[in-house]
């Protein structure tokens, strides 16, 4: 009894906030929001961390890392040893730190959940691999032979990235194809700048660069080449080619001018550096009143980018209420602080334009919950005649993609799933081709860079048992 | 980066751009378009290829100085390089054995229906080319055309040359030169493919246009390129960039072409000089 009380006494269950740019400076710029732990107050928070006998965290992992592992090292000031201890099983965890959605994977398992205080891994991740950065050189993990295999990764996002650095360090020799002018993916064009800095995802790819991983930029692979055509210089290809054409919703109006895709909105910005037009070229329109049409990370990245753009009124509608929403708690605080203002429970079912063909209203319908539905979350369901009308000049609609389809479209002999992506074996990655795996938005449509990059880590592994079958 | 081995004014504002790129040179097909950036700060521009030599590793344009991402494409030499040239994209023109087939070009679509007729003329029909120019000085490969094709019409806003006038002469001039087209396929500007798809309608006969939207990624991501075919959403880069002129909503498709008009001609307006700020 006594040794249970000293036990609870012991546990600490403030989870160390992490400093971030004040609210009325942020909204101004693009820099990033979140500004990472200062050393001490990290391995106060490593302290927190009980070190389980039996630790969970690692199992809500995607990619298995050893969680306490690294965290102990921290606590013992081995920065080092700790980022080398995620390297193992994750390259890159500056990203990771910052995007994953730790509060549904590793701190939703953490002992501490219960309490209410699990502890930030993300925060730490992040930390570790910052300090890293900071340092200036990444060391050198440990190489196998080379096997003289050779594999092609389509894709450089979070799948394709991870598959190429495992290979690599399997001793494989990996060839990524990449269709935009840059490397990064989703991780580049999707996710902006003020919440992950794309100087962090240049480090990354130079990162898995410097292991021996060739990159071919400005390659569509399908067009530019087949894959039956590359597949007669490789052994083994892994798809990664990610998210595809936007969904609309289809109403009235969605063709308007000043109606944007969310892809195509946060491409603007974020790879083509719209917001620093006339600088770089590719230009992006400064409206003052947005709607932003969803609730997830995307709906708020992009609510987020148009207050920076400048717009007066950001608005975020969603048809369900604050508690379904599906974006992480911490972007929604994000969203909210910078000052969107969010319609919860409003259906949008039509678009109202001017005589030029530009959009100039939104009508909506207000909703209410009912009975929970499928997906377990309450459905919600249009109240008769509340129809409304707000008047809008941009409206970005972000619910979702489908996969891409240009691989889908030229590749004879691939199943596809219901989603219209590839089909995989889920225990290993592999297509109806023996020789091609898959992974990422490519197979699941719009997922996370942490899933894409588990099916990369599945994927690699397979391929590896394949190529030495071989 | 990719070498530009010739970019020269074709003829006034009309560009002829050829580029090094020998994995785009040995899959492009008639109909596809290429992705260009100028420049590291460059947008991704679609440009229609007009030509290429796959043992040189060549891949040719034809395109026109608009705004500020044309203008700095204009400014290239040869010998220099652009950092992005990727493609081909866009599905390729579907080539048959249709019968007589009119192929219809206008501003830089003059060179893109090129490879189209060529390809057709070796896959059997009878090819018919008519080319569209306001004067006679803005008409170029008169001559390639003429090779490729059974019969060349053209046809001129001012009559400086051929016909005097413009598109909406084409069932008059094809019935001069006797013939009923099995299809008819359409490059150039975003109103000729209209206008040539408006006439082709009450004669029933079937008109394909390579559609020329705005892009970014070109790659079936973006969605900008959406536009209405026979009422459904569809995707110019992955979908198209053909389809049926007499299902597209014409007047969608032009206000969508005008977006960022003004932002196209924005950097025209500037210059180094600090007195222009």
């Amino acid at each position: 009894m006594s040794e249970e009380k000293k036990e609870k006494k012991r546990l600490d269950l403030k989870r160390r906030s992490m400093p971030k740019q004040d609210e009325h400076e942020r909204v101004k710029n693009f820099d990033e929001v979140a500004l990472g732990y200062p050393v001490e107050t990290a391995i106060e928070e490593a302290r927190r961390c009980l070190q389980c006998k039996k630790p969970l965290c690692n199992q809500g992992c995607p990619v298995g890392i050893d969680i306490p592992g690294f965290i102990k090292f921290i606590v013992e000031g081995n920065f080092s040893a700790a980022v080398k201890r995620i390297k193992e099983t994750n390259a890159l965890p500056a990203i990771c730190g910052r995007v994953c959605p730790q509060e549904e994977q590793c701190e939703k398992m953490c002992v501490l959940h219960n309490k209410k205080a699990p502890i930030c891994i993300g925060r730490l991740e992040r930390f570790v691999a910052d300090w890293e950065a900071a340092q200036g050189k990444a060391e050198a993990p440990a190489m196998a032979a080379k096997t003289g295999r050779k594999v092609a990764v389509v894709g450089a996002g979070p799948a394709g990235i991870t598959v190429a650095n495992d290979l690599a360090l399997l001793g494989h020799e990996v060839t990524i194809y990449e269709a935009l002018h840059e490397c990064g993916g989703v991780l580049l064009y999707g996710i902006p700048e003020f919440r992950l800095p794309k100087a962090i995802v240049r480090r990354e790819v130079d990162y898995v660069r410097s292991l021996g991983v060739k990159i071919v930029t400005d390659f569509v692979v399908g067009k530019t080449r087949t894959v039956d055509k590359l597949l007669e210089e490789f052994d083994a290809m892994f798809v990664g080619s990610g998210a595809g054409l936007p969904w609309f919703m289809e109403i009235p109006g969605e063709n308007l001018n000043g109606v944007f895709s969310a892809n195509e909105y946060l491409t603007r910005v974020n790879l083509m550096r719209g917001f620093r037009f006339p600088e770089f070229d590719t230009p992006v329109k400064r409206p003052s009143r947005v709607a932003v049409v969803g609730g997830g990370n995307v709906a708020m990245d992009s609510a987020r980018t148009a207050v920076r753009l400048g717009a007066d009124e950001v608005h975020l509608v969603y048809r369900r209420s604050k508690a379904e929403l599906p974006a992480r708690a911490e972007e929604v605080e994000n969203a909210e602080e910078e000052g969107v203002i969010f319609d919860l429970l409003t259906l949008p079912i039509g678009l109202i334009g001017d005589e030029h063909g530009w959009l100039r209203e939104l009508e909506c319908l207000r909703m209410e919950l009912g009975e929970p539905d499928a997906s377990g979350r309450r459905k919600p369901i249009p109240v008769k005649g509340s129809n409304f009308r707000v008047p809008f000049e941009a409206l970005v609609m972000a619910i979702g993609n489908g996969p891409n389809p240009l691989i889908p479209m030229t590749t004879p002999g691939l199943t596809l799933n219901k989603k219209g992506g590839i089909q995989t074996e889920e225990a290993t990655g592999q297509t109806s081709r023996p020789d091609i795996w898959a992974g990422g938005d490519i197979v699941r449509g719009a997922a996370t860079v942490i899933s894409a990059m588990g099916d990369g880590r599945v994927a690699a592994a397979a391929i590896h048992r394949y190529l030495l079958g071989k | 980066m990719y070498r530009i081995i010739e970019r020269r004014m074709i003829v006034p504002n009309l560009h002829e751009f050829i580029v090094e790129a020998p994995a785009v040179a040995e899959s492009v097909k008639p109909g596809n378009f290429v992705i260009v950036r100028p420049d590291d700060a460059g947008e991704r521009i679609p440009l229609s290829v007009a030509d290429w030599d796959a043992s040189a590793g060549t891949v040719t344009s034809i395109f026109m100085q608009v705004g500020g991402s044309t203008a700095k494409l204009a400014r290239l030499k040869p010998g220099a390089a652009v950092p992005t040239f990727a493609g081909p994209l866009g599905k390729e023109t579907e080539i048959g054995a249709f019968g007589t087939v009119l192929c219809v070009g206008g501003c830089y679509g003059i060179g893109s229906i090129y490879p189209i007729a060529r390809a057709l003329k070796e896959a059997g029909n009878t090819v018919i080319t008519l080319l569209e120019a306001r004067s006679s000085y803005l008409l170029y490969w008169e001559d390639k055309l003429a090779a490729v094709s059974d019969k060349l019409i053209i046809v001129t806003r001012d009559g400086t040359k051929g016909a005097k006038g413009h598109i909406d002469r084409i069932p008059e001039l094809l019935q001069r030169a006797g013939a009923v087209p099995d299809r008819v396929i359409v490059n150039g500007c975003t109103f000729q493919l209209m206008r040539t798809a408006e006439i082709t309608k009450p004669l029933g006969w079937k008109t394909i246009v390579n559609m020329n939207p705005i892009m970014i990624d070109g790659t079936g991501m973006c969605g900008v390129c959406r536009l209405s075919v026979a009422g459904k959403m569809k995707f110019a880069c992955v979908d198209g960039p053909d389809f049926d002129g007499h299902e597209i909503d014409w007047d969608e498709f032009l206000a969508r072409r005008k977006t960022y008009n003004p932002e196209e001609v924005d950097p025209l307006r500037r210059s180094s000089c600090r007195s222009h700020f």
